[in-house]
């Protein structure tokens, strides 16, 4: 049973609730630095989600099928796959060492029963085929139930094996893997609408990647200057087009984001189209670039338009308008007046992702203090909601958020100064059809559904 | 250093002498908060035996914020370039001025160790750092904040208030966003270790009175200010590249 309307239900409407589904992970104050979740993807029917984390290992889950005995268990997700995907690594030639953790994931189209996935850390991709494994042959010929070849001379009759069942097994092989192509850490990677080919983006440039091969990819683009004192920009996120093959953007640290097309030359340093918002000269600060640095760039399922976030807002652009975007989000407007503080404690280079519903009418972000908002396209409503245990009572109603900006607090409002800064959700997933999204809270993956009153 | 130069408003001043000191209370207020965040920016900067590769990103996005910094405080005049004549000696400050940190590093108590520059190009830290400082001054004429609010110490003493020698590194280094760069030919691996920023961390207490630079209330917190230690290694390794 799909979500009511599929995904179409505003994210603010009166007949609309998010709920608590589920939490994954460990409920320990002490969180291993390990366990801390690095990304969250949904694969393209919805049925799989893949959290990485600092750890290099990937975890996948599977949704259940409905059950009409159980009808309150409405899909809920359990582990379906773990493995180990990157191994920290030392680089010699630098002395020092690559990270394991996982940048990002991305699923790639269903083809047949087994499912593959790209998984990417600082400097390497590999490619995951996760298959199942639910028979095994038995009465073999030449070798005995335990594996040991049988002395040929002991064979007297010949028999067909024959396929029994066994108990699910999910095997995750490594089939690909793209190393030695950056030199700086990979930020994105990003599967092409023609199934074949990806591209990978690190701080100054990007390589396109065919899937089957390994040896070789074509740099697409790159923003190396040839002296590297010049240096003032660098790539911060990469996105294929989800329709034309041919197109992707990336995005800047001095916010801005180019799309090109890979028709018009081989090298792809001249945009096609470049988008900058001018800015607002009465809120310039010193920090005016660090939060204009956009952190996330994603396209809309239609491919019409595509969404940024910088430190303080989420910006959706028509790709038909360089000039400006055609709508401004503000996140957390409060914490412009705590910049210098942020600054301080790093907080300000924090990286938010984005996310659109299945429909496009509705997208999701991250904030501090275990917050994470939504905003209404159509309704123009927002909503800031909290991932926390407390609000973690089965099907439980989540309860709206309020930050008290100055002046005297309501109850239920939560002072700026009270944020926990150290609580921040970075990663956010929503299904591509239904109304279910996937929180990542530190170490933890919180799983959350609509429930229709 | 905060306090340097910033005369405390007395109760009972006479009116006239007020009026112009609150004035400039809100200019240097504002020049000292932003020589603050370019301390701090410096220091997120420094060299740190790191085992990780640092983040690129954040270390352009704080290499910007100090270049805007310089810019401003440039064309405000606030910021000492090293005028042609000096240019020479340069270099030989800078060691100096590291000489002296180092050494102040242990001995704040005030000994004066022997200069250990003895090869007859200079007649010793005390004495060059004196004479450049003072130098300089002549040749910002549109009296500059700090000038204002308080004369430049001009000690021929060796023992040095901690201000001065973090002063004096900031005066000495217009040029270390270039040296920090200055990877023309190698590769980026060692321009890496020199764009490492401080990784994490995160200082106790607030920033008061430095949110948005808005001239705000009393003194920034000292928690801004860098352990000595950490100046003395910033300096050391600006040096050695």
């Amino acid at each position: 049973m799909a979500g009511a309307g599929g995904g179409g239900c505003p994210a603010g409407s009166n007949d609309f609730q998010w709920c608590f589904s589920q939490v994954k992970g460990a409920i320990d104050e002490d969180v291993a630095e390990a366990d801390i979740i690095s990304t969250v993807e949904f694969n393209y029917s919805g049925d799989l989600l893949a959290t990485g984390d600092k750890g290099g290992r990937v975890v996948i889950f599977q949704r259940e099928q409905e059950n009409k005995s159980r009808p309150h268990s409405r899909g809920e997700y359990n582990v379906y796959s773990t493995f180990q995907s990157h191994e920290p690594e030392f680089d010699y030639l630098k002395s020092l060492e690559i990270e394991e953790k996982i940048n990002k994931i991305r699923w790639l189209p269903q083809q047949n029963a087994a499912h593959f996935l790209l998984s990417t850390n600082d400097k390497t991709i590999k490619l995951w085929k996760i298959s199942e494994r639910d028979k095994r042959a038995e009465g073999y010929n030449l070798k005995d139930e335990d594996g040991r070849l049988r002395d040929p001379f002991r064979i007297t009759a010949l028999r067909v094996p024959i396929l029994k069942p066994m108990d699910l097994m999910v095997e995750a092989s490594p089939r690909r893997i793209f190393a030695n192509a950056h030199t700086y850490h990979i930020n994105s990677i990003s599967v092409n609408s023609d199934h074949e080919t990806y591209l990978s983006a690190d701080d100054l440039r990007i390589n396109l990647w065919h899937l089957e091969i390994t040896d070789r990819s074509f740099n697409i683009v790159d923003i190396k200057p040839a002296n590297m004192e010049e240096l003032t920009e660098v790539i911060t996120a990469a996105e294929f087009h989800p329709h034309q093959c041919n197109v992707f953007v990336y995005s800047s640290s001095k916010g801005t984001i180019r799309l090109c097309d890979m028709r018009s030359s081989a090298l792809c340093d001249r945009h096609s189209k470049f988008f900058e918002e001018p800015e607002d000269p009465s809120s310039r600060s010193f920090f005016s670039e660090i939060i204009s640095s956009i952190s996330d760039v994603k396209f809309s399922h239609s491919g019409r338009y595509m969404m940024t976030r910088d430190y303080l807002s989420v910006k959706v652009w028509d790709l038909n308008m360089e000039s400006r975007p055609v709508e401004t989000h503000q996140v957390h407007e409060y914490l412009r007046s705590k910049l210098c503080s942020l600054y301080e404690n790093d907080c300000i280079f924090d990286k938010f992702e984005c996310c659109w519903n299945g429909s496009d009418s509705a997208i999701m972000t991250g904030s501090y203090n275990n917050f994470f908002r939504m905003f209404d396209r159509d309704t123009r409503r927002d909503v800031t909601l909290e991932a926390s245990r407390e609000s973690s009572k089965p099907r439980a109603s989540l309860k709206p958020r309020k930050v008290c900006t100055g002046g005297k607090r309501k109850k239920d409002e939560i002072s700026v100064d009270s944020l926990d800064f150290n609580k921040k959700i970075l990663h956010t997933a929503w299904h591509p059809a239904d109304n279910v999204i996937a929180v990542a809270a530190t170490n933890n993956l919180y799983i959350f559904q609509d429930k229709i009153n | 250093m905060f306090a340097r130069g910033l005369k405390r408003k007395c109760v009972g001043h006479e009116e006239d002498v007020e009026g112009a000191l609150a004035g400039l209370k809100t200019v240097s207020s504002y020049s000292l908060q932003r020589q603050s965040l370019l301390d701090m920016s410096l220091v997120k900067l420094q060299l740190c035996h790191m085992l990780v590769e640092p983040n690129l990103c954040r270390s352009v996005l704080i290499a910007n914020t100090v270049r805007q910094i310089q810019e401003e405080m440039t064309q405000d005049g606030t910021w000492r370039a090293v005028a042609p004549q000096a240019a020479g000696r340069a270099p030989l400050d800078r060691l100096v001025s590291t000489e002296i940190l180092c050494r102040a590093a242990w001995e704040q108590e005030g000994a004066c160790p022997a200069p250990g520059l003895g090869d007859g190009h200079t007649q010793g830290p005390v004495s060059d750092l004196c004479p450049v400082t003072s130098a300089q001054a002549p040749r910002h004429p549109q009296s500059s904040v700090w000038e204002m609010d308080g004369p430049r110490e001009n000690r021929g003493s060796f023992h040095k208030s901690l201000d001065q020698i973090f002063e004096t590194l900031e005066t000495k280094n217009p040029s270390c966003m270039e040296e920090l760069f200055s990877d023309v030919d190698s590769p980026y691996y060692d321009l890496d270790t020199v764009l490492t920023g401080m990784m994490g961390g995160a200082r106790p207490g607030p920033c008061e009175g430095l949110e948005g630079l808005a001239p705000a209330t009393p003194g920034p917190s000292s928690s801004c200010k860098s352990d000595l230690g950490e100046l003395d290694h910033v300096v050391e390794i600006l040096v050695e590249t």
